[in-house]
């Protein structure tokens, strides 16, 4: 059986990679995916804010305290040197890129344009296969004209694929009025992938304290329909490969994603709730079906059930919608 | 050879050959030699080499006496050794210097000179302290400049290794060891030179070594002690020549010529002035001015002054000299003089007397004393000890500097003469320590130094205080080298960082005549005139001086770098002053922002240079012509209602006056009243927290928190508020116990200093808008008036009787007085709330031996200082004594109090037939554990005093004396982690031992704080500290569980921002216990890399982490059966690098060292983890182990 998925120009040996989590954050995690089967490995992201805030904060508590009081005229040695971010990210990759063999993608994640994107070129001298290029980005403005935004998220895309020959996959929200003129525009502005979809931080209120609480939460089971339906309208309609992102706790779940169009699914929820092994138990479950249904391969499937391949096509659209509110009968 | 120069300060010069040319270095910090430390310990960590090409081991010592100790060591190892000190940190190492020179072996102390703490501690400078080991046999070698600091350096090395005489080679503390100036770096080539192998191999032949074994340090009894002593005069003999020799040989090399006694001025001169250090460098160049007048004046400059060279001396001296004043910078009371006098009038003499009789006349000589405490010493100085020398009778140990009305041995002096070159150009910056003022400062000398035509000075006169501290810059530049160790008082250009510093100085006194004026000010040049005080608008016209504006913190903003306005003004200081083209000189700012912002990121360096531009454009002149003078006139410094002595002479020195102020008007044993910080209102912040009653759910944490003592609650009847201004708030008490009260939260908002950890930590949200608590920052200059008024109002509020407080419960005890206000620690300082919580709940009988280090600064440095009293005159008492003696300079107290206590009982029984009966029973069986039994003690003593008043008795005289001692004195010993942990860990640990009834504070900031955050063996592992550049390898020491092993000592670890209940609890039992106790106090602190005013979610987060551990360790509990081990478990866990991400201390060791910050905090995890199942184990131990175990952590009844 054939389980070997393209994406970004790579053959990985199977569709199944686990994005951008803590679970990269350490190389023995990385191996021990790896030996579980993951296709490639989507590295932890490295945030704007990362490298502009951080270094920011540094000078801040290096020199608030200079030259104040007649005993001290500082509070800490300075060193000549500081490995600043991004050069502990990218000795990062270059390590993983030692001890591992899957494609090592690496993850940056910003919102506006400005010279972050040069670490871009950065992260290709390190060695990463690919960038998965995450523009996350929560407008709040009410004068921001959404036209505005969308070209900002276009120009990002082009400023980082101007600096590098490596491919990009774009992480995107699903946030857009027309998802599918963005997916276009993406594909024409030369993403190599687009990563459907960002889920957005979302704070909770904690009662007692009058807090807001910033804990993430794992993605539901149900996360799974939107990157489905839009996996499955975009598929044959982009040149861009499609990687589908949350959700995605199951074998069924990774069938159910390849068909719609999906590339690749990327893992992140159930390993961390239930540890790296389980990426094995997902691809053992994975085949299983397939021999079970006597599938011969990945590429036999994809885009089976897509919207352009489907035999119902209606069902990604709005009549559907219809007839499924029209077909609920609530409770008596 | 080209001769490199760079722009550094004294103490960087001298470390930087005792680096090149040692191979073991111990230290420790002491103020103001810290920095040869630090800037060793960082070479160290860069791996910098010696002149042989290996880098020098650096050790931190617990103390001056254990670098001395551990140098000592190494010399007799075999290898070149070195340490830095100053002032009680040189006496701690004399007993190893005797011995040091006793066994004639070759080593450099290099000391930056600073007073000794007599009446009062100073770090400034003067020879006290070098005075003071003048006895050791170490030979004393002074330089007096930043040139001379690294030149004599050199030389003392060399001399040492061919004199085998060790040498303490010292300048003047802060004038020498903190300017910068431009200097001649010496090269490797010509330090080895100066080093001769052979007398290297020679050392290090003579160390102890088992492969050819000797003893030294024998014991020698009477009959040969005395004439081994004097086995070694050949060696002293020959020091002076050796050490001309090796100026000689440098002299070769360098073409910089010095010599052991070196005279400058006529060479008939008949006034001479004999003087060593920094004042060298204003004599010279008086004498040079005054001889120009035709004076016939001279000056001898001591560069040798042990072993002292008679010969040499009396060489130099001219043969027509006819009075001579010899300068010391020091004092020693009752002496018949200070000691160069003594030498110089005794080299005299003995030439006479030996009728070698080099003057026809023996000249009359005086002594004189100048400087003492980095006072100043000016060219008008010493043409005023000239011209008294015209006189007849010149004063004996006359002083200079002061004014002396009670034994009227001060000289006068011109203080307007001026010697400065027309060639210079002088500015003064006046700023705040945060504003970075003097960084900028410091970058300029760089700047304008680095043109080789051009000289530059810089010198920096900080403020002792920590928040709102201020800085004057004093910069010189000229073509010539500059040799002016004096302030500024004729300046061309003065920039005002700080628009509230016209209130603390008088900015312009001394500005040049057609000066120019630059001021940072928010209004701009149309409008700043009418917003002026009257008294700078009238000295900007009588000097016509041409003044200039920046909205500088605008600009700042606007580019991104927050508060710092450094580069702005240092841009406008180019632009205005024109001292280079200032095209050039933004070039040159520009390559200097790279150059220290680019290892920190690009966005740092985009974020300064946006600055630059920033600053040129908004640079605009001010006409000042046809303006009226129409400015207010300032408020005086301290209100009038002040006692006397607060209004007239701290309020002086609050006015930056207090070099006018006269012997006569201060306490001649250092004793000083109590409550003064009251009446110096600061106002340092624009925004202050205000009070929201409606939201308030009074649990008095914000006061509990509060730093400076600036919020306070009071519980008090309703009718006391007749008479309250309109916008006083109150509300009805929600406490079940005070019903009938009502209850108030005022701000003192004069002395805040804007933290806002209040607001942090303030639990109660706006139920409407919950960005609002019930404590929430607002802008203070529209309620400074009003609050004001609040404040006095609520300040005669009556204090709510103490026996109506549950002293354990947190609101209710925040009610009681705290009797520490207003200090000048940092802002959002995590040390000063534990204090007052200690002032509040035991204050009234509350005896303190306080440390050295901030808690003695912010606590204890004039004008004003914190420490008060209550309504009845009662507050606690204050010393501090050492550094080191802290924990047995309390014990003393506490022997002291208990056998006046005895006493007074002996007394009363012996008349108690006198006495009313059952008033001597009751006085003495009291046990005085509650506020009430406290106060009904007070009671019968106050009755007792009465009627022993009526009696004729010896005895009764005597008790009366004696009476108050038998109401329960507090004795509390505070002091740093420096202190309980390094430098006063043996005394402390043996009052530990005593089992004597002691309250000891650590103020745990696990680093030494007070002198710029070196490790201390607090200091946990991972954290970059000074002397921990590489992060500390080593854990931080369980001082707790060391307590703990002595059984008898009540030991408490607290941190208030994780757990303030379980701090109160402590500090209740602490005092409880009748025994030894220990409170181990986390207190966060500026030299973590923290936000202050987030600060206690640091101290939530350490403890959840397990960091650090919550506990009280009860002996009576282990007495009574039970566990006495209670730790306080966090309900929320964190791991320890969640925690450590949230300090820079941490860090920054991940962004320096990767690798070693990685297996560090693995370790500190795994250590972690061991320690939290120890304590486990110890807190459940006899639970476990009992056949019917208890319940676990019953309180003890």
């Amino acid at each position: 059986m054939d389980l070997t998925a393209d994406y970004l120009g790579m053959t990985l040996k199977n569709p199944l990679v686990p994005s951008a989590s803590p679970l990269s954050e350490k190389i023995a995690t990385i191996r021990h995916l790896e030996d579980s089967g993951a296709g490639a490995i989507v590295l932890h992201s490295l945030f704007e804010e990362q490298i502009r805030m951080e270094n920011l904060e540094l000078n801040h508590h290096l020199s608030s305290h200079k030259d104040v009081f007649s005993e001290a005229q500082s509070f800490f040695p300075e060193p000549t040197q500081f490995h600043l971010d991004p050069e502990g990210y990218l000795e990062y990759i270059q390590n993983v890129k030692k001890a591992v063999s899957i494609p090592v993608i690496a993850s940056l994640n910003g919102a506006t344009l400005g010279g972050w994107t040069d670490t871009a070129e950065l992260m290709q001298q390190a060695g990463a296969d690919a960038i998965e290029l995450n523009i996350y980005k929560i407008t709040t403005n009410p004068d921001q004209p959404a036209a505005e935004i969308e070209a900002e998220y276009v120009k990002i895309l082009k400023s980082v694929k101007s600096k590098i020959k490596i491919p990009v996959a774009l992480k995107l929200s699903p946030y857009f009025t027309n998802m599918a003129n963005m997916a276009q525009r993406f594909d024409d502005a030369g993403a190599n992938a687009l990563v459907l979809f960002n889920r957005f931080y979302q704070p909770d209120i904690d009662l007692e304290t009058l807090d807001m609480r910033s804990d993430i939460l794992f993605s539901a089971p149900q996360a799974l329909r939107l990157p489905l339906t839009w996996v499955g309208i975009l598929f044959g309609k982009v040149r861009a490969d499609l990687a589908a992102t949350s959700g995605i706790h199951r074998a069924e779940d990774v069938l159910k994603m390849l068909m719609v169009g999906a590339n690749v699914t990327m893992l992140c929820s159930v390993l961390l709730r239930r540890g790296p092994a389980y990426l094995k138990v997902i691809l053992e479950d994975m085949k299983q079906w397939m021999e079970e249904h006597e599938y011969e391969s990945v590429q036999q499937m994809r885009g089976s059930m897509s919207q352009m391949n489907c035999d119902n096509p209606s069902a990604y659209e709005r009549a559907q919608y219809i007839k499924s509110l029209q077909s609920f009968k609530p409770q008596q | 050879m080209s001769k490199e120069h760079t722009m550094i300060d004294g103490n960087e010069a001298a470390a930087y050959v005792a680096y090149r040319t040692n191979e073991v270095i111990a230290i420790y910090p002491i103020t103001p030699s810290s920095p040869m430390g630090e800037w060793a310990d960082l070479w160290e960590s860069q791996e910098t080499k010696n002149i042989w090409g290996s880098s020098p081991t650096v050790v931190e010592m617990q103390s001056e006496g254990g670098a001395a100790g551990a140098i000592h060591g190494a010399l007799q190892a075999g290898s070149l050794a070195t340490t830095f000190t100053a002032s009680q940190g040189l006496l701690l190492m004399i007993p190893n210097m005797y011995k040091i020179a006793g066994e004639l072996t070759p080593t450099v102390f290099h000391v930056a000179a600073r007073s000794l703490a007599v009446q009062a501690l100073s770090i400034f400078g003067d020879h006290s302290d070098v005075m003071a080991a003048r006895s050791t046999g170490f030979a004393f070698l002074c330089s007096a400049s930043v040139q001379e600091a690294m030149d004599f350096a050199l030389i003392a090395q060399s001399a040492t290794l061919q004199s085998r005489i060790p040498f303490v080679h010292f300048f003047d503390g802060f004038r020498t060891s903190h300017e910068i100036s431009k200097i001649e770096v010496l090269p490797d080539d010509t330090i080895r030179q100066m080093i001769p192998e052979d007398l290297v191999h020679a050392h290090k032949a003579r160390a102890l070594s088992p492969d050819h074994p000797v003893m030294r340090g024998t014991t020698q009894n009477p009959d040969v002690y005395f004439q081994a002593r004097e086995s070694v005069n050949t060696y002293y003999d020959q020091c002076s020549r050796i050490v001309s020799g090796a100026m000689k040989e440098f002299a070769k090399l360098t073409g910089r010529t010095y010599a052991p006694f070196e005279y400058a001025g006529d060479s008939a001169a008949e006034r001479v002035i004999v003087l060593m250090g920094s004042g060298c460098e204003t004599a010279e160049e008086t004498v040079q001015h005054l001889q120009a007048q035709g004076e016939k004046v001279g000056v001898v400059k001591v560069r040798l002054f042990r072993p002292f060279d008679s010969a040499f001396f009396l060489s130099v001296l001219p043969k027509t000299a006819r009075t001579i004043a010899v300068l010391d910078r020091t004092k020693e009371s009752g002496a018949p003089g200070e000691p160069l006098y003594l030498d110089c009038l005794s080299v005299l003499a003995e030439n006479q007397m030996n009728g070698e009789k080099k003057f026809d006349c023996l000249p009359k000589v005086v002594g004189g004393r100048y400087g003492l405490s980095s006072k100043e010493f000016t060219p008008g100085m010493v043409k005023g000890i000239f011209d008294h020398l015209k006189e007849a009778n010149p004063k004996k140990s006359f002083t200079i500097g002061i004014t002396d009305d009670v034994t009227h041995l001060s000289l006068p002096y011109d203080p307007e003469f001026s010697i400065e070159s027309k060639d210079t150009y002088r500015a003064v910056f006046y700023g705040l320590g945060s504003d970075g003022t003097v960084g900028a400062n410091k970058n300029s000398i760089k700047i304008i130094g680095h043109d080789e035509k051009r000289s530059a000075q810089g010198y920096f006169v900080y403020d002792s205080r920590k928040s709102g501290a201020t800085t004057v810059s004093h910069l010189r530049f000229g073509p010539k080298v500059i040799r002016a160790p004096y302030l500024i008082s004729q300046a061309h250009f003065i920039g005002c960082h700080q628009w509230t510093l016209f209130e603390r100085y008088d900015i312009l006194k001394h500005l040049l005549p057609n000066g120019k004026f630059l001021l940072n000010s928010i209004y701009g040049p149309d409008d700043v005139w009418r917003y002026l005080p009257g008294k700078v608008q009238a000295q900007l016209k009588e000097k016509n001086a041409k003044f200039y504006v920046i909205d500088a913190y605008k600009v700042a903003k606007e580019s991104g770098i927050g508060s710092l306005i450094n580069t702005v003004m240092q841009v406008c200081f180019f632009a205005i002053s024109k001292i280079m083209p200032i095209d050039e000189a933004v070039r040159e700012i520009e390559e200097s922002i790279r150059k220290t912002y680019g290892k920190k990121g690009q966005e740092i360096v985009d974020r300064n240079l946006k600055a630059v531009h920033g600053a040129l454009q908004h640079l605009h002149e001010v006409n000042t012509a046809g303006q009226p003078l129409n400015g207010t006139p300032f408020a005086p410094p301290i209100p009038k209602e002040a006692p006397p002595f607060v209004r007239e002479v701290l309020g002086t020195i609050v006015q930056g006056c207090g070099d006018d102020l006269p012997v006569g008007v201060f306490p001649i044993d250092g004793t000083y009243p109590t409550g003064t910080s009251k009446w110096e209102q600061r106002n340092l912040t624009q925004e202050v927290p205000v009070w929201d009653p409606d939201v308030c759910i009074q649990c008095g944490k914000c006061a509990f928190v509060c730093p400076h003592g600036v919020i306070r609650v009071k519980a008090y009847e309703d009718k006391h508020l007749k008479g309250a201004p309109q916008t006083f708030k109150s509300r009805p008490a929600k406490d079940l116990d005070w019903k009938d009260l009502t209850y108030t939260i005022q701000v003192a908002t004069d002395y805040c200093t804007g933290c806002g950890i209040c607001v942090d930590i303030c639990p109660a949200k706006n139920k409407s808008k919950t960005s609002l608590k019930a404590i929430n920052m607002e802008a203070e200059l529209p309620i400074r008036e009003t609050e004001r008024e609040n404040w006095d109002f609520f300040s005669q509020l009556p204090e709510l009787d103490r026996r109506r407080i549950k002293s354990e419960s947190i609101r209710q005890e925040q009610v009681q007085q705290p009797l520490f206000e207003f200090s000048s620690a940092c802002l959002g300082c995590g040390e000063t709330p534990y204090i007052k919580l200690a002032t509040q709940l035991f204050g009234d009988r509350m005896v303190v031996a306080n440390a050295t280090g901030c808690s003695s600064i912010y606590g204890g440095n004039l004008p004003t200082t914190p420490w008060t009293h209550n309504a009845d005159g009662r507050g606690p008492a204050w010393s501090n004594s050492l550094f080191e003696d802290n924990a047995e300079f309390g014990l003393g107290m506490r022997l002291s109090i208990d056998q006046q206590r005895r006493f007074a009982i002996e007394l009363l029984l012996r008349i108690r037939n006198t006495i009313e009966p059952g008033l001597v029973n009751a006085l003495i069986e009291s046990p005085q554990k509650t506020e009430a039994d406290i106060y009904e003690q007070r009671e019968r003593v106050e009755l007792l005093k009465k009627q022993l008043k009526k009696s004729k008795q010896k005895e009764a005289e005597r008790l009366l004396a004696h009476a108050d001692m038998l109401v329960k004195k507090s004795v509390w010993i505070i002091g740093g982690d420096g202190w309980a942990y390094d430098i006063g860990y043996g005394g402390l640990d043996h009052v530990l031992a005593s089992g004597k009834n002691v309250n000891i504070l650590v103020l745990d900031t696990e680093v030494y704080s007070n002198t710029g955050g070196q490790m201390s063996k607090s200091t946990p592992k991972a954290a970059v500290a000074k002397f921990a550049a590489n992060g500390k390898a080593m854990a931080k020491k369980d001082l707790g569980l060391i307590a703990m092993t002595y059984g008898n000592v009540y030991v408490a670890s607290v941190a208030m921002g994780a757990k303030d209940e379980h701090t109160l609890k402590a500090f209740l039992e602490a005092e409880a216990y009748d025994g030894p106790s220990l409170i181990i106090a986390y207190s966060h602190c500026i030299a973590h890399g923290i936000n202050m005013t987030t600060a206690m979610q640091n101290q939530k987060a350490l403890v959840q982490s397990g960091r650090w551990l919550l506990y009280r360790y009860h002996p009576e509990r282990g007495k009574a059966g039970q566990d006495p081990l209670i730790l306080e478990r966090p309900g929320k866990k964190i791991s320890l690098e969640q925690y450590m991400n949230m300090e820079n201390r941490f860090k920054m060791l991940a962004k320096s060292h990767p690798e070693t910050a990685r297996y560090l905090w693995e370790e500190a995890s795994e250590e972690l983890q061991l320690r939290m199942a120890f304590y486990e184990y110890l807190a459940t131990f006899r639970k476990n182990s009992a056949k019917k175990p208890e319940p676990q952590n019953a309180e003890v009844k």
